[in-house]
Parts: C-alpha cells; structure tokens; sequence
C-alpha cells in the first residue's frame, strides 16, 4: 500500500510532467467521453493502489447506470468492486468502516436525490471524523454522486444539493466540467486522505474532447480561467461552464470580451484566482442550476464581495434556475439557466457600462 | 434452544423465554433455558464480577460528578453492567469495538483511560481517545449510526484476511432506526464478522418497548435477515459472555454476523438532564433493583468459593482506587488549545481555515494583553 505522502508525491509529480489538458492533445488523441474518462480513472486507480474498492447499487456486472464502473468488476473481481444492497445510509456508513480499516472506498449514489438518506452519514460522520477523533482517524473515501438536470430526468433525478455538501465543515466538494478533469480530479480525490463529494455532471457525461488518457489537468483545489477576457467574469462550475463559454461567445457581438471560470473545487473555494480576476474585470455574475435563495452562488458573490469590494464596478449578479422543486422534463428548459438569461443578466449592468 | 445454523437455513426463531446460565438467585441452571450454553469457568466469572464492580463504581461516581456539574452530561449503565461487561469482554484486544454514547463503562474495559472516556461529557474535544490504539471507535450519538461501520470494518477485515471480528452495541430505541435494519442486511447479505448486541434496557428515553417495536423480541428480527438471534438475560453476564463469545469466534471462522438481546433495565435516568418520573413507575424501578446483574453473580461465587472475603476487599479497593482517580481527573481543569479547532479538519491546509484561525490568534493575543493590564 503506497503512503498518504507518497501518493501526495506522486500526484505532485505527475502534475509537473503531464501537460496541460488543453495542449495535451497529441496526434494521437481521440474522442473521450467524461463518463469514459471517470471510468479509466477508476480502473487506473484501482490498478495502482489495491486498497481501492468500488461498491454501490448496480455498479457490478451491470457497470452502473451510467457506465461509469463498466468493466472493473470483471477486471479486478468482485471483492474489488460489487453490488451493494439498496441503500445508501448503509452504502456510506460501511464505507466508513472500510475506510477505517484502510481500504479506500469509492462508493456511487445512483442520482444526486438518492444521497439524501445517506445525508445524516455523510453530514455527520465523514465530515466530522477526522474532527471529531483529533486527527486520528480520517476517511480516505469518495462519494460519487451524478447530480445536476437536462437529461430528462422524471422527479428525484435532476437535483443540484451541491450547497448541502459544500456548507460541511469536513468536506471537500468537487465537480468537473469536462473529460481531462473529470480524469484527473478523480484520481487526485482517490489518491487524497480527505474525504471527497465527487460531483459529475450528468447531462456532461457523453460530452466528447480529444483526448489522450491518462492526463493530468491543474490540481483539484484550483479555479481554472477556461476562456480569457477584460469587462466581465463570469463563473460557472460543472453543467454551467458550457453556458458561460456559450454565453461569452455571444457577448462578443456585444462588444463584451467576457473572462469564463471554471470552478472545479466547490470546496476549498479558491478564491485567489477568483479576485485576480473580478479585480481585472471589475464585474462577476456567477452561474448554476440549483436555486437561488441559500445557494452556492450566494456563498460565491459574497466572497468576491467581501474581498474586492473596492474592484467592482456593480453588483455581483447570479444566474441560477428559479427557487422551486427541479421541474418535470417538459418543463426543465425553463427552469435551467440558459446563455441567453446570462446576456440578459449582464445587460442588466447596462447603465453603468455606458 | 440455540440457533447455531447455516445462513440460509434459518427457520427458528429464538427462544420466548431468555436464554440465562444463571438465575437471580445465583444458581447455576440447566436444560432447555442455558440453550446448550456452558458456564464459563471460575476464573472467567470471577474476573467478570471483578469488571462489573469496577464499572459500577465509576458509573456512580460519575453520575455524582455530573450533578456536582463537573460534566456536562452523562448516560449512566447502571445495571446495565452484564450486558456491557460481558459482551465487550467477549472480544480480543485486537478485534473492534462500535460503541454508543452509554457505553463508556465499556470503555473500561477495553482499557481506556477515564479522563479519556469523559472528555466528551466534560465538553472538552467531542472524543478522547485514541481509536487505533483501543481498537475503539468513537462512541456514536447518532443512533444506529456505528452498526454500519462495524459492517464495513468487520468487511474490510475479511477481505484482507484478517480474523479481526467487530463487535458494536445498539439501544432497543435504535433499532427502530434505517441504519440498524441497513447494518443488519448488509452484515447478513456480506456475511460479516459482525456481532450486534441490542441493550435492551426498555426504554428509549421516555418511550416504552411496546411503543418501539411489535417483534415479541427484538432477537427476533435476526431471522428475517438470515443470521442467528439470541434473547438473553442481560442481567446475567455469564449468559451474555457465553452467547457473545460464542458469536464472536462464528464469525472469526466465517460464519456471519450474529444478533444478541440483551434484556435488561436502565436504573438511573437517561442522561442528567431526563426526569423518569414522568414516564414510569418507581416500582417497576425497585423490581429491576432487586434482579441486580452484580449480585446474581456474587451470589453464585460466594457460594462456590470463589469470592472470598479478601477478594472481595481487593477489587473495592480497585473499584475505590479508580473512583478516586476519576475525581481527581475531573477536578483538574484541562489544558484546552482553542487553536487546535483548527487543526483537525483537513488533512491538508486551507487558506481559509488559516484565516480563521490566524483571527482567532490575533483575538486571543489582544484578549490576554487586555488582562495583563
Ligand atoms: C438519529 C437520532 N435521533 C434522535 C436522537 C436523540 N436520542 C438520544 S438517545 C435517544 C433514545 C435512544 O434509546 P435507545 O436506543 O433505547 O438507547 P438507550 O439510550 O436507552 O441506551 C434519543 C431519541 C439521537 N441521538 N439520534
């Protein structure tokens, strides 16, 4: 078994001699879906470290219903990664155990409602173990949990509780936007001593890049700027980050040049390469699914506020899905922020951009 | 009858009656009612009686320092003290213990220091011990909530293949909870080294058995996940080792998890804080008092000559010894470092916390100047 400081090593070192995932593509790239990506990046940990087991409602044979555990059984046995019985409170509570004793679970809740009853174990006991025994024992786990809406999802399949794990002391949250990261912050929250709420973006699963695997992208605690710009910065994180590019493309017509961020880490929150850039901009809007009232981006415009209140030039705005229950298939795209409400947004600032 | 049966087979359900080796008078029994179970031997007995003495001793002087409001809260397992002592007396050094908030005189026995065990209730650090050295898991406020670690501690054992058995304790009112169902299938479904033992001490706060469950014993519902269930006396710790013991080396040699009923009484109040009163009646109260698990034993020893009256004197003085250094615990005020909140969150630093915490320093400086003026 390879130490905490080893693999902190290793992941070190791979991150200096991998290239960057934007300019990894080599000639023999090829298309890769996120849901592939977070696939090899199971398999490749569980091959490097034997202390890691993968368990939860059909993952076996079946491969999970999103095929992100496809394969894994069958290449490393069914004492390596196996059907758990349903239920989740029991999925993360034994999770505990094992991690406890050494091993390094990554367990899967099916869809991001169907944490809920796993909710009391996650909030009040992997969140706190590491507190609550004084640093003597701390879970090295990951809770992967498909979360956010637009793939047609009837009720209990579109959630976005994001903000439920983030405001955890204990936690750290991330959520990968794309193949190369959803790659390597998967292995960088396998390989860490923490545990880690590891959100994927459903409706980004068969979201295709070129790619060769396996990549290493910046580390996981980092915000990423995936697009450059001067008059605006707008923020999003997994599902939104295609709105915002989306959005800044068609802000140029405008005569915007808009700067996009891509959260990555929900928590640790980094706001060092947030005030870089809302202090270059002068302006933020920040983007997400889950509702408005209590959510992540309140957390997000309050930070930027609290830190470069002098830098901005109006209010940080949010562009976030109404306050109400995630709405039913036919009615989702009225619900989910759309690049068009984020230009409205901005054009909100107007009087002052004059 | 004892339900010593391959998973899968299970049909029977455990006795009506509980399974005792001893009766309250202190007589060794025999036939159907010790359900094939032996006494365990004299030495065995007698340093069983040796640790419930012990941790009655501590209990009380502990309830006395909670209401000189020297902790803050304290559950007492007074009369409890079979079921704790000698289920948790069952398993090795290096097996694990998964206790919950009631169980510190369980803690004795695993060795672990009083201080150590009364941080929480002091409201010094939420847990005081060190769970690797002790093979202890913090003591669980949420209900139920430790059963599932003990399933996948006791998994992550088997498949590394270590004869390592987990032994956790739940409440009657706890196994009303999902968790205590949730640890019960997978243990069975995993086939586990797992014992769960229900301290059946009939109240769950204020609430009754009969408003908890419509199983004719919580034992019962062993059968419906396919493991063996034993209804014991709780207040006979002979019948409580013995069954406990014998479910430990099961599931040391791979047979599964095994579900144990402790049927026994709460004495004193839920915590400080409860008012008994108001839910039962004190005669049913002075009833339980005189089925006392310490005396049932004591009677038996004496009688077979193993207690004498000098072994008797020693282990008071044990038990005085103990309370003695508890007191003196408690009266020394612990060393808190306000700063260290922040040191156990993350493995890693967060600027964030460093914030926080290079705040609260600042705080704590200015606080302290103020004072020397
Ligand atoms: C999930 C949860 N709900 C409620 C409580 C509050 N509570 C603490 S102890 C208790 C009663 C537990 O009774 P039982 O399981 O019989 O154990 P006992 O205290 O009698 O040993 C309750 C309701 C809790 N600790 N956890």
């Amino acid at each position: 078994m390879t130490t905490a400081h080893e693999t902190e090593t290793k992941t070190e070192a791979a991150v200096d001699a991998a290239p960057a995932a934007s300019a990894g593509a080599t000639a023999s790239a090829a298309p890769v879906t996120m849901a592939g990506a977070l696939n090899r990046a199971l398999h490749d940990a569980m091959a490097d470290d034997d202390t890691v087991v993968v368990f939860g409602e059909d993952i076996g044979p079946l491969g999970g219903v999103f095929r992100v555990t496809d394969g894994l059984q069958a290449a490393f046995g069914a004492d390596r990664a196996w059907d758990a019985p349903l239920a989740e409170s029991g999925i993360v509570g034994t999770a505990i155990g094992m991690a406890v004793y050494g091993l390094r679970p990554v367990v899967e809740m099916q869809f991001d409602a169907f944490s809920y009853p796993a909710f009391e174990q996650i909030v009040s006991h992997v969140a706190k173990m590491r507190n609550r025994t004084k640093g003597r024992l701390s879970l090295p786990m990951v809770i992967r949990i498909p979360c956010a809406g637009a793939i047609g999802g009837v009720e209990h399949h579109s959630d976005s509780s994001e903000s439920y794990w983030a405001s955890t002391p204990g936690l750290t949250v991330m959520m990968p936007s794309n193949p190369a990261d959803a790659y390597s912050m998967l292995r960088e929250a396998i390989a860490g001593d923490d545990p880690v709420i590891f959100m994927e973006p459903k409706s980004r699963y068969w979201a295709k890049d070129e790619l060769v695997l396996p990549v290493r992208t910046a580390p996981a605690d980092r915000a990423v700027v995936v697009r450059e710009g001067t008059d605006v910065t707008l923020i999003g994180y997994g599902p939104t980050v295609r709105t915002a590019l989306e959005a800044a493309d068609a802000a140029v017509d405008e005569g915007l040049s808009v700067e996009v961020i891509d959260l990555r880490s929900l928590s640790p929150f980094d706001d060092a390469t947030l005030d870089a850039s809302v202090r270059k901009t002068g302006r933020a809007a920040v983007i997400h699914e889950a509702a408005k009232f209590g959510g992540y981006g309140a957390e997000v415009a309050a930070r930027i506020t609290e830190r470069n209140f002098f830098h901005l030039a109006a209010p940080v705005l949010r562009i976030t899905g109404f306050d109400i229950p995630y709405p039913s298939p036919k009615l989702e795209e009225h619900h989910l922020p759309t690049p068009d409400r984020v230009l409205e947004a901005l054009a909100s600032w107007e009087w002052e951009l004059a | 009858m004892s339900l010593n049966v391959e998973p899968g087979t299970l049909r029977a359900l455990p006795s009506e009656k509980p399974l005792r080796l001893l009766d309250n008078a202190g007589h060794a029994l025999e036939g159907e009612v010790t359900g094939g179970f032996e006494l365990p031997d004299a030495d065995t007995l007698l340093e069983l009686y040796r640790r419930m003495v012990v941790a009655r001793r501590f209990d009380v002087q502990v309830t006395a320092l909670t209401r000189q409001g020297r902790l803050a809260t304290y559950p007492s397992a007074l009369g409890e003290e079979a079921c704790e002592i000698g289920a948790v007396s069952a398993i090795r050094p290096e097996d694990w213990f998964f206790p919950t908030y009631r169980d510190s005189v369980a803690l004795l026995t695993r060795g672990i220091r009083p201080a150590d065990i009364l941080a929480s209730f002091r409201g010094e650090w939420h847990n005081g011990y060190d769970q690797r050295e002790h093979r202890t898991a913090a003591q669980a406020t949420p209900l139920a909530t430790q059963t599932l670690h003990a399933v996948g501690l006791a998994h992550a054992a088997r498949l590394r293949g270590e004869p390592i058995v987990a032994l956790t304790f739940l409440g009657d009112g706890a196994t009303s909870e999902g968790d205590a169902h949730e640890a019960f299938n997978f243990g069975a479904v995993w086939q586990t080294p797992t014992v769960f033992v229900v301290l059946n001490n009939q109240y769950a706060i204020s609430v009754p058995l009969e408003r908890q469950t419509n199983a004719a014993t919580l034992a019962d519902k062993a059968v419906g996940y396919g493991m063996p269930g034993y209804f014991v006396d709780g207040n006979d710790v002979a019948a409580m080792y013995a069954v406990t013991k014998a479910a430990v080396e099961r599931a040391r040699t791979g047979g599964g998890p095994t579900l144990i009923e402790g049927f026994t009484y709460r004495i004193e109040a839920h915590t400080n804080s409860d008012d008994p009163s108001r839910y039962r009646d004190q005669r049913e109260v002075e009833h339980w008092r005189r089925r006392d698990p310490i005396e049932r034993l004591e009677k038996y020893l004496v009688s077979e000559g193993v207690l004498t009256e000098s072994i008797r004197e020693e282990i008071a003085a044990a038990a005085e010894a103990l309370a003695a250094a508890t007191r003196e615990a408690m009266n020394e005020e612990a060393e808190l470092d306000p700063l260290e909140l922040f040191d156990h969150v993350y493995a890693a630093e967060r600027p964030a916390l460093r914030e926080q915490r290079d705040a609260l320093a600042a705080e704590l400086a200015a606080r302290s100047e103020g004072g020397e003026r």
